[in-house]
């Protein structure tokens, strides 16, 4: 009833109120509702964590991982095969191969250390994923600040584009796209540019959501007087926009940003998997289950069971942390 | 005079937050006697709508009563379990909303949602029901009944859907009815109509009602009682004439000379200082006293209960020593 | 009602006739067909030859005639990688999709609305908490490892399916899974790994909606009258959620046949899906092409029917214009 709005408003305004500043609030994050409510859910903490953990891992690769699987020459047949330290099997050439402490995760047909191929993947994993969100948020942004200043036209173009893009699965489009630049490629770089060609494709397949909502606080701040007043004295528009808008939308940013890292992350995984990603000289978590995978009637589990549980911890603790965000930042999606 | 129909006593109403519990109607009495309009006044957020809700038993979490019970025949109807206060609902009690856009389903006709409720309550078979359904309809004032009851919601104007909503409170003739804004979202011209149905229906029937708005002219039109309430406590209830007339609170006071009267030569509107506090830092004492004009020293540190106020019961220090004096001259307690 | 399916009908041939260009132009923008068919070392001549084969020498605008004729025809071209007309490629592989993406699409709304209801109402239940965890979890867990995970289980560890393959078909018209135990051996698994992400979707949605129904005031008004909690969860609210969740639904479809491309390749199940993964993998245009088309198709008529659906749920769109009287 009426009188329940009214009583629970004064906390949605300051909700708001932080949602609208969010650029210059960091003193009020400490104290504040966000900052309260990342403490007290255990498992956002957790989340955290395990993805700075993994952010960690991946930036210092070749000091953390114990072998470097990149290195052909350090790669002993002896060594290959190996279960998981805690177990052992008979191979098929009758001998019980044991796992070693050297190997924690077991290794592969070459030789290859698993866990160190997990750590080298992730790296692979969150450049794609790092570079592909930073380039549909500027993509986003970018046709986001253009489409709701200038509208008329220009803007029912570009939403209409987005439109039909959003009505096809992100992947399929990241297939499309891949698949297409592949071809205009000299086949003779197609295997180096492969990765680029990756953050390209995951990234233009992801701008939608970002340009929506710069589209909608670029109208709003559009029409205030600053705007006008700033055309006044000569200052170009678009430029003391990006300096509104773009505080007013970092909070939504942020959580389209995080969620999309997790689905992009999990995109680069599956055209790998799919065998039209990263090429298997520079090996991404994708890469490694698509290569495991064939091992598992051969009872090799471990070459692909722990690059996707790697990768489903990954993608869960980042999803995690954007359904948290998105919570806290904006209670009206809750 | 017989028992009330309706007896609300000490009613506390809790909304617990994080920070802290926000009491957002603070220890209210009031009575309905059978067949009586009591009007209920106040500000949006002065608790009038809640009480109305946890009378129907639908306060929604995490709202709940803390304190105080409610009686209906002299029964304790506040702690029933949810089964036994839904066969309360509709039966016993009617309720009519403030939006009747929003309080019809879309996707079922009128005479679905009317029959549905009718067999809910009442022993008929699908036949009788409808049949019912039409007389209602004819009865709330909407012509052609009998074809009407297969339309949509969307095909009835703002004014006949209320008229519908009223039918459907009226399904299985409850002896009460809580009517929280019925008019707020009609056009004027069609206040006036709803108005004067609803106060011929219970008439008619002889259903009591309880009133919830903000528009003291729909109260003085409608009302036999009226009861003021301000930041979750209330400040005066009496008659409605003696309320409307000579307010005894100053809050009273204030919200009447805020209404400009027809045929008085007024010079010009009054208007109260400042704003309804929020539930969050309701002032100590009385809750009125940062905006009073009267207030003196009292005021800051003690609540007041009703007083008696000559005609009416008024929550105020003004009518303390009155009453003490009335009370040593007559030989009677002030709480009569 | 006539109008209405017309004005359906003429936008979908839109749409159609749009995806037809995007197609079309695939043809003209991407890659060089012949060097994908002869390979680097052929001799210009042998170029040429192809390229007049294909119809590769003639205008844009001649091109495209010539391929909405033929496509309206039943011709899709020639495969570049396996040389005969796509029609006989795909043959077999569209009920195989289509079967697939039905059985999920099924599953996916027969567990998920029960358990969207269920969350919706039960909201601050431990038991609708897990779930909601749980379908987070489902998901960040990517397709293809479930996928993996469940051949791993069921198939090498237990040795209960099928790891791959549509396994033995009954030819019932076409040739179908549906029909007998073996073949729902062979569907079961893939069924369950396409469907697991459409079904948290469908779950989630349909919460989400079923929380936002109760708050409404005829949901309110209906607890008001003194209804049943049955009649108010299952005749009032459910019936509202159920309209967002069939436009939803139809949408989804899209999203169904683009991870049975997934699907497929972890279960190698001969599909369109791999068809057009490995015509990606070899530029393969016409097979692009054709995919296109028919992944258009199948979305078209099922938001055709989702747009009828819907009109007959909402007697708003059906009582527009006439009876309308005050």
């Amino acid at each position: 009833m009426a009188d329940s709005k009214t009583i629970e408003k004064p906390i949605v305004e300051e909700h708001m109120g932080l949602f609208a500043r969010i650029g210059d609030s960091f003193r009020r994050f400490l104290d504040g509702d966000i900052f309260y409510s990342f403490i007290h859910s255990p498992i956002t903490v957790i989340a955290f964590v395990v993805t700075v953990i993994c952010f960690v891992l991946a930036a210092f690769a070749p000091w953390l991982a114990p072998h470097n699987t990149n290195d052909i020459a350090t790669l002993l047949l002896d060594n290959a095969e190996l279960p998981p330290f805690w177990s052992s099997y008979t191979a098929s050439w009758g001998e019980e191969l044991h796992g070693r402490t050297e190997f924690l995760l077991g290794t592969d047909p070459d030789g290859r250390d698993v866990l160190s191929g997990i750590i080298f993947g992730m790296q692979v994993s969150l450049i794609v994923g790092f570079g592909s969100v930073i380039l549909a948020m500027a993509i986003g942004i970018t046709l986001g600040l253009i489409s709701g200043y200038i509208g008329g036209k220009t803007d029912s173009v570009i939403m209409r584009i987005a439109d039909i893009q959003l009505s096809f699965p992100a992947i399929l489009v990241a297939l499309l796209l891949f698949g297409g630049i592949k071809s205009v490629l000299p086949p003779a770089e197609r295997q180096d540019l492969a990765i680029w060609v990756l953050i390209l494709a995951i990234g233009v397949s992801n701008w939608v959501q970002f340009a929506r909502t710069v589209r909608g606080s670029t109208m709003v701040e559009k029409s205030k007087e600053y705007v006008q007043a700033a055309r006044v004295i000569g200052l170009h528009p678009i430029l003391i926009m990006i300096r509104h808008v773009l505080p007013n939308v970092m909070g939504p940013v942020l959580v389209i940003a995080t969620i999309n890292l997790a689905l992009a992350i999990i995109t680069e995984a599956t055209l790998s998997f799919l065998g039209v990603g990263v090429p298997p000289t520079e090996p991404s978590l994708g890469t490694l289950i698509r290569v495991g995978q064939q091992y598992l009637f051969s009872g090799f589990w471990w070459m692909t069971i722990f690059p996707a549980l790697a990768l489903v911890v990954l993608a869960l603790s980042v999803n995690l942390l954007g359904d948290w965000l998105r919570d806290a930042l904006n209670p009206k999606l809750r | 005079m017989a028992d009330p129909l309706l007896k609300v006593e000490n009613l506390r109403i809790e909304f617990p937050t994080r920070r802290g519990t926000l009491v957002a109607v603070d220890d209210i009495s009031l009575h309905i006697n059978k067949g009586e309009v009591l009007g209920v006044v106040g500000e949006s957020g002065a608790g009038k709508s809640l009480t109305g809700a946890s009378i129907i038993g639908l306060l929604e979490p995490p709202g709940r009563i803390a304190a105080g019970q409610i009686l209906l025949d002299g029964k304790r109807i506040d702690n029933l379990p949810y089964e036994k206060m839904r066969q309360i609902r509709g039966r016993e009690i009617g309720a009519i909303f403030q939006d009747p856009l929003t309080s019809l389903n879309p996707l079922y006709s009128v005479g679905f949602q009317l029959i549905e409720t009718i067999q809910t309550h009442l022993p008929m078979d699908k036949q009788q029901a409808r049949q019912r359904a039409i007389d209602l309809l004819a009865e709330v004032g909407i012509p052609a009944p009998e074809r009407r009851i297969d339309h949509y919601p969307h095909q009835f104007s703002g004014g006949m859907r209320q008229r519908v909503v009223i039918a459907l409170a009226l399904c299985a003739n409850p002896k009460l009815i809580i009517a929280d804004e019925p008019t707020t979202a009609l056009d004027v011209s069609i206040q006036a109509q709803i108005i004067a149905l609803l106060k011929r229906l219970c008439r008619d029937h002889g259903t009591a009602v309880m009133l919830v708005t903000h528009d003291m002219g729909v109260i003085a039109e409608t009302a036999d009682r009226v009861a003021v309430m301000y930041a979750g406590r209330i400040a005066e209830i009496g008659p409605v004439k003696e309320v409307i007339k000579d307010g005894k609170h100053p809050y009273t006071h204030g919200l009447m000379g805020s209404i400009p009267i027809l045929g008085h030569d007024t010079e010009k509107l009054t208007q109260i200082e400042g704003a309804m506090p929020r539930l969050t830092d309701i002032p100590t004492g009385c809750a009125y006293n940062p905006r009073c004009p009267k207030v003196f020293d009292r005021c800051y540190r003690d609540r007041p209960d009703l007083l008696d106020a000559g005609t009416t019961r008024a929550a105020c220090w003004l009518y303390d020593d009155d009453a003490k004096a009335a009370a040593a001259v007559t030989g009677e307690t002030a709480h009569v | 009602m006539i109008a209405f399916i017309i004005r359906r009908l003429l936008q979908s041939l839109l749409v159609m006739g749009t995806v037809a260009f995007i197609a079309f132009s695939l043809f003209n923008f991407v890659g060089d067909p012949v060097n994908n068919m002869v390979g680097q070392e052929a001799t210009e001549a042998e170029r040429e030859y192809i390229r007049q084969l294909l119809g590769l020498d003639q205008p844009f605008y001649i091109q495209f005639m010539r391929f909405v004729g033929n496509v309206l025809q039943g011709d899709f071209g020639q495969s570049y990688r396996l040389g005969q007309p796509v029609l006989n490629v795909l043959g077999d592989r569209v009920p195989a999709t289509l079967e697939l993406v039905f059985v999920a699409a099924v599953m996916a709304l027969v567990i998920g609305v029960p358990m969207g209801v269920y969350t919706g109402l039960k909201r601050y239940a431990i038991s609708s908490k897990l779930m909601l965890t749980i379908s987070l979890i489902g998901v960040s867990l990517p397709t293809f490892v479930i996928g993996i995970m469940l051949i791993l289980v069921f198939s090498v560890w237990l040795n209960w399916l099928p790891s791959f393959g549509r396994g033995q078909t009954v030819n019932v018209g076409w040739d179908s899974n549906l029909f007998s135990l073996e073949g729902w051996k062979s569907m079961i698994m893939p069924a369950i790994t396409l469907c697991l992400f459409q079904l948290t979707l469908v779950m989630r949605l349909v919460r989400a909606e079923m929380l936002e129904v109760l708050r409404t005031d005829y949901v309110k008004f209906a607890r008001a009258r003194g209804l049943s909690n049955r009649a108010v969860h299952f005749g009032h609210a459910l019936k509202n959620t159920l309209m967002p969740v069939i436009t939803i639904t139809g949408l989804q479809v899209g999203g169904l046949i683009a991870f049975a491309i997934i699907t497929e390749t972890v279960f190698q199940w001969p599909g369109m899906g791999l068809l057009f993964l490995q015509a990606i993998q070899f530029v393969d245009i016409p097979v692009m092409a054709t995919y296109l088309l028919l992944v258009a198709l199948v979305f078209v008529i099922i938001n055709l029917i989702v747009d009828m659906t819907y009109y007959f749920v909402d007697p708003r769109l059906r009582t527009e214009g006439k009876g309308g009287g005050h």
